[in-house]
C-alpha cells in the first residue's frame, strides 16, 4: 500500500519481501560490532556512537520508519538500549539497533534526532536505568521527580532509602503572577495533575498567549506504579498476568493480557488452542468495545460537557458490556482472564444464554450507535470544536511513533491485528478504520467505526463458538507448571490495544522470572504528540485534542 | 423520615393535627405544607441539638470531590452514573473543585510524585471533610506495595473514615462504604487519626542528614517537600 517511489528505501529486502539482514549489516558498515539474533527479529550491535548514523540509514534507505519501543536495561558487566524499529507498511518487519555502553560511562547517542519518539523513549531510560544519551535535547526525568535520587531499575538501587520529593514543579500559578518575562505577555497555567478534562493524573504546563497556547508540555509520573519492577519480580507462569489488566484500566484489561500472553508464549514456545484464540478474540474485541466507548462518553463530557445524555449512555453501554465480561471471567474490570496457552476457564453454562446476551447486545448496537451519532458527530457545536482542530499529520505521526486510532485518524492504515496476525483475527472478516481527516473529529469517527468493526469480530466469533464441537473445546495448552526460558533469550512482541499497540520485551535469565521486562505503552508514544497537536490553537482545543488522544495514564506512567 | 424521633420534640404529629392548621389557621392552600414541616410535626420548634442537626444534615447531603487517580476511578464513575446511581443517597454530585468539595474518595495508588498534591488537594477542602479511601491500593499500596515509588496507602498521607476493599471494589462495595461513611458523620463520629503521616514541609526545617545536604542546592529553603521515609513504611 506504500505510496513512496520504490528506490532506495526498499534496501535489504529479499526477492521475496523479507528482511534480508545481511544486506542490512553491510548497509551499516563498520557502525556494526556484532550480530544478535532475538526470537522476533535480528538486531545489530552497533557502536555508541553511531546510532543516528544507523537509525537514520535504516530509516531513510531500508524503510524502517517506525521507531516501535526503546528498552534499557543493566548487565554485569555493561549498559545496553536497544531500538526495536519496523515499518508502517509491514510490521512484519523488524530489526533490531543493541547500543552498549560501559558502566563506568553509560553515555551513547541519542536517537531523538532522527526519531522525535525517542526524546520521551530516552527520558525514561535514564531516568529507571540511568544510560545518557548525548545530544539528546531534553535530557532529565521524566516518570519519577526531578529530585529522585537512584535509578530504580539499575542494578545497585537501594529501594529502602529515604526520598524528598518538592512540589515546586507546578506552583499554584495563581499565588503569583507567572508571566514568564517582562516583555512577553505570556501566562503559564498548570492543568493538572487534578484537572476532570486530563483522563487521570497528568499535569499538562500550558503556556498561554491570550487565549492561544504558546507552549505545551505533558509532565508526566504522577501514577508511574513500577509495573516493570512488578512485573520483574513476578514468576511468568501466573504473577505477572494480573498486571497488564491494571495498564489500561479502561477496560481493555483483556488485550492488554494478551500483550503479555503473546510474547510469554513466544518466549516460552507454546501453542495455544484454536478454540482458546476464538474465546480470546471475541473477549478482547468486547473489552476494546468497553475502552471505546469510555473514551467517546468522556468526550463528550470534555468537549460539550454532556454528562447528563451521552456519559451516561456510555455508561450504560459499559455496564452491559461490563455484565457479559463478569459472567465470562468474574470481574468486572480486572479480568485477569487469559492464561499462557490459552484461558482460564471455559464459556459459562448454559451456553446458550450467554452467547444470547451477548447476541442481544450486539444486535442493539447499531442503533446505538446511531444515537451517539446523532448526538456527538452530527452536532453541530461538537463540530466546530472537533473539526480541523488538533491536526496531526501523517508523516508527524509516524515520527512520534502514534499507534492506534490516533494513527488511523490520520489516515495510516496501521493496525497490528491485521498486519502481523495473532489470534483469529486474520480468519475472520473485519476492516481497518482509516480516517484522513487528521483531526480531532476523525479519531472520534475512529474509535465509533472501531465499534462496529468489533462487533463485526464478535458476531462471528460467537458463530463459531456455538458450533464448536464438544470434544475439542480445549482451552488450554499443556504448560509446564514452571516456565524456565533459556537464559538470555530476548524477544519483543506487540498487539493491538484498545490505545493503540501494546508492546512487550522480555528477557530471560534462565530462572522462572523476567531478568528485564519492558512495556511499550501505546499511549506513551501518542501522548507525546500532543504538543505537535496544540500549539498554536486556542487552550479550549487543547482540551478537546488530549481527550481525543484518549491517553490512560496507566498505560503512560505504568 | 426515620430521624424524627432522634430530631424532634414535638406535639402534632400523633395527634393527627396538620401542621398548617397549627401555625396558620385553617383554610389556607394547602401547598405551602411542607413534607418536611408534615414530618416535624405541628410545633414550629425543632428542639434537638444544633451539633446533631448539623450532623444529620450533613450525612444526608455530601458532596463528592471528582477525583480520579487509577484503576478504581473508573469503577467510581460507575457508582455516580445509571445503574448504581449515588445520587439516590444524598451523596452524588461529583465537585470539580476541592473547596466545594466535603468528601474525597481516594480512587488509586498513589505514588510519591502524586501524594503532596493529593495532599494539597485535601488541604484545600474545607472542614469538616472526610476521605474515603477505595480499593486496595488506598489500603497498602495493594498489588503494587513493593514497588519502589508507591505510597503504602492512602493513610500516610491524609487520614482516611472509610476503607473500601477490593481490586477494584465493585460500585455496590463503594455504595456500602460511602452509606457507612453517611451513618458516622450523621453519628458525629470523628475521622482516626493519621498513624504515620508523610507531612509538607518546608525543606529547611527538615533534619539536616546526608540526602539533605546533597539536595541543598537543588531545593532552596522553603520549598514544600514530602520526605519518605520507605524503611517506616509498613
Ligand atoms: S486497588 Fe486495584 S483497581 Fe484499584 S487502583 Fe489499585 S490496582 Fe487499580
Amino acid at each position: 500500500m506504500s505510496l513512496e517511489e520504490p528506490g532506495p528505501r526498499d534496501v535489504g529486502l529479499t526477492k521475496a519481501g523479507e528482511v534480508n539482514y545481511d544486506e542490512l549489516e553491510s548497509l551499516l558498515g563498520d557502525a556494526v560490532l556484532d550480530r544478535e539474533t532475538h526470537l522476533n527479529a535480528e538486531a545489530f550491535v552497533i557502536r555508541p556512537d553511531a546510532v543516528q548514523d544507523t537509525l537514520s540509514a535504516l530509516k531513510e534507505e531500508a524503510g524502517f520508519d517506525f521507531l516501535n519501543c526503546v528498552t534499557a536495561q543493566e548487565y554485569q558487566d555493561r549498559y545496553e538500549t536497544i531500538y526495536h524499529m519496523t515499518k508502517y507498511d509491514d510490521r512484519t518487519q523488524e530489526v533490531g539497533v543493541v547500543v552498549p555502553t560501559s558502566k563506568d560511562d553509560p553515555v551513547s547517542e541519542s536517537a531523538e534526532p532522527v526519531f522525535r519518539t525517542a526524546d520521551w523513549h530516552e527520558r525514561e531510560a535514564y531516568d529507571l536505568v540511568g544510560i545518557e544519551y548525548a545530544d539528546h535535547p531534553d535530557m532529565r526525568r521524566i516518570l519519577l521527580p526531578e529530585t529522585w535520587q537512584g535509578h530504580p531499575l539499575s542494578m545497585d538501587y537501594d529501594q529502602t532509602k529515604p526520598q524528598i520529593v518538592t512540589l515546586r514543579e507546578n506552583k499554584n500559578p495563581l499565588e503569583e503572577d507567572q508571566r514568564l518575562n517582562d516583555d512577553s505577555d505570556t501566562m503559564m497555567l498548570n492543568i493538572g495533575p487534578h484537572h476532570p478534562a486530563t483522563h487521570g493524573v497528568l499535569h499538562v504546563e500550558a503556556t498561554l498567549d491570550g487565549e492561544q497556547v504558546a507552549d505545551v508540555e505533558p509532565d508526566i509520573g504522577y501514577i508511574h506504579r513500577c509495573e516493570e519492577q512488578m512485573c520483574q519480580q513476578g514468576t511468568y507462569r501466573h504473577q505477572i498476568m494480573p498486571y497488564p489488566d491494571r495498564w489500561d484500566w479502561g477496560g481493555a484489561g483483556l488485550l492488554n493480557e494478551w500483550a503479555y500472553a503473546r510474547t510469554a508464549e513466544e518466549l516460552a514456545d507454546i501453542d495455544v488452542p484454536e478454540y482458546a484464540q476464538v474465546i480470546r478474540t471475541m473477549s478482547g474485541e468486547l473489552s476494546r468495545i468497553l475502552s471505546h466507548m469510555l473514551a467517546v462518553a468522556a468526550y463528550a463530557l470534555d468537549v460539550v460537557g454532556d454528562f447528563t445524555a451521552t456519559f451516561m449512555y456510555g455508561m450504560q453501554d459499559r455496564e452491559t458490556v461490563q455484565n457479559i465480561l463478569e459472567d465470562l471471567t468474574g470481574q468486572r474490570l480486572m479480568f485477569n482472564y487469559f492464561r499462557l496457552g490459552g484461558v482460564a476457564w471455559d464459556l459459562p453454562e448454559p451456553r446458550e444464554e450467554f452467547f444470547e446476551k451477548i447476541r442481544a447486545f450486539i444486535d442493539d448496537l447499531p442503533e446505538k450507535l446511531e444515537e451517539y451519532h446523532n448526538l456527538l458527530t452530527s452536532n453541530e457545536i461538537l463540530q466546530v470544536r472537533t473539526v480541523d482542530t488538533g491536526r496531526l499529520e501523517p508523516e508527524v505521526a509516524k515520527n512520534y511513533g502514534a499507534t492506534g486510532p490516533v494513527a488511523r485518524g490520520s489516515g495510516i492504515d496501521y493496525d497490528v491485528r491485521r498486519d502481523d496476525p495473532y489470534g483469529y483475527y486474520d480468519k475472520l472478516d473485519w476492516d481497518v478504520v482509516t480516517e484522513e481527516g487528521c483531526d480531532n473529529y476523525a479519531r472520534l469517527l475512529v474509535r465509533l467505526q472501531e465499534v462496529e468493526e468489533s462487533a463485526k469480530i464478535i458476531n462471528q466469533c460467537v458463530d463459531l463458538l456455538e458450533d464448536w464441537p464438544e470434544e475439542d473445546r480445549t482451552i488450554q495448552a499443556n504448560v509446564p507448571r514452571t516456565i524456565k526460558p533459556e537464559p538470555d533469550t530476548e524477544v519483543y512482541k506487540s498487539v493491538e490495544a484498545a490505545k493503540g499497540e501494546l508492546g512487550i520485551y522480555i528477557r530471560s535469565d534462565g530462572t522462572d522470572s523476567p531478568a528485564r521486562f519492558k512495556i511499550r505503552g501505546g499511549s506513551f508514544s501518542n501522548l507525546q504528540t500532543l504538543p505537535e497537536m496544540a500549539e498554536g490553537e486556542y487552550i479550549a482545543d487543547l482540551i478537546a485534542s488530549l481527550g481525543s488522544l484518549d491517553t490512560i495514564m496507566g498505560e503512560v506512567d505504568r | 423520615m426515620s430521624s424524627q424521633d432522634k430530631l424532634t420534640d414535638t406535639v402534632g404529629a400523633d395527634t393527627g393535627q396538620s401542621t398548617q392548621e397549627a401555625r396558620m389557621g385553617e383554610g389556607a392552600d394547602n401547598r405551602f405544607n411542607s413534607p418536611l414541616r408534615k414530618a416535624l410535626g405541628s410545633s414550629p420548634f425543632i428542639l434537638t441539638k444544633f451539633d446533631k442537626f448539623m450532623n444529620w444534615v450533613r450525612g444526608s447531603s455530601m458532596f463528592m470531590l471528582q477525583f480520579g487517580i487509577a484503576c478504581c476511578s473508573i469503577e467510581m464513575m460507575h457508582t455516580y452514573s445509571v445503574k448504581h446511581d449515588l445520587d439516590r443517597f444524598g451523596a452524588g454530585v461529583p465537585r470539580a473543585s476541592p473547596r466545594q468539595a466535603d468528601v474525597i474518595i481516594v480512587p488509586g495508588t498513589i505514588v510519591s510524585k502524586f501524594a503532596p498534591r493529593m495532599k494539597r488537594v485535601y488541604d484545600q477542602m474545607p472542614e469538616p471533610k472526610f476521605v474515603v479511601g477505595m480499593g486496595s491500593c488506598t489500603i497498602s499500596g495493594g498489588p503494587f506495595q513493593e514497588g519502589y515509588n508507591v505510597i503504602k496507602g492512602a493513610e500516610e498521607v491524609i487520614p482516611v473514615d472509610i476503607h473500601v476493599p477490593g481490586c477494584p471494589p465493585r460500585p455496590e462495595a463503594l455504595i456500602y462504604g460511602i452509606a457507612k461513611l453517611q451513618e458516622r458523620v450523621a453519628n458525629g463520629e470523628s475521622a482516626p487519626v493519621t498513624v504515620k503521616p508523610y507531612e509538607l514541609e518546608e525543606f529547611g526545617d527538615l533534619e539536616r542528614d546526608e540526602l539533605v545536604e546533597k539536595l541543598a542546592e537543588q531545593i532552596d529553603h522553603d520549598d514544600l517537600v514530602m520526605r519518605y521515609n520507605w524503611v517506616d513504611s509498613p
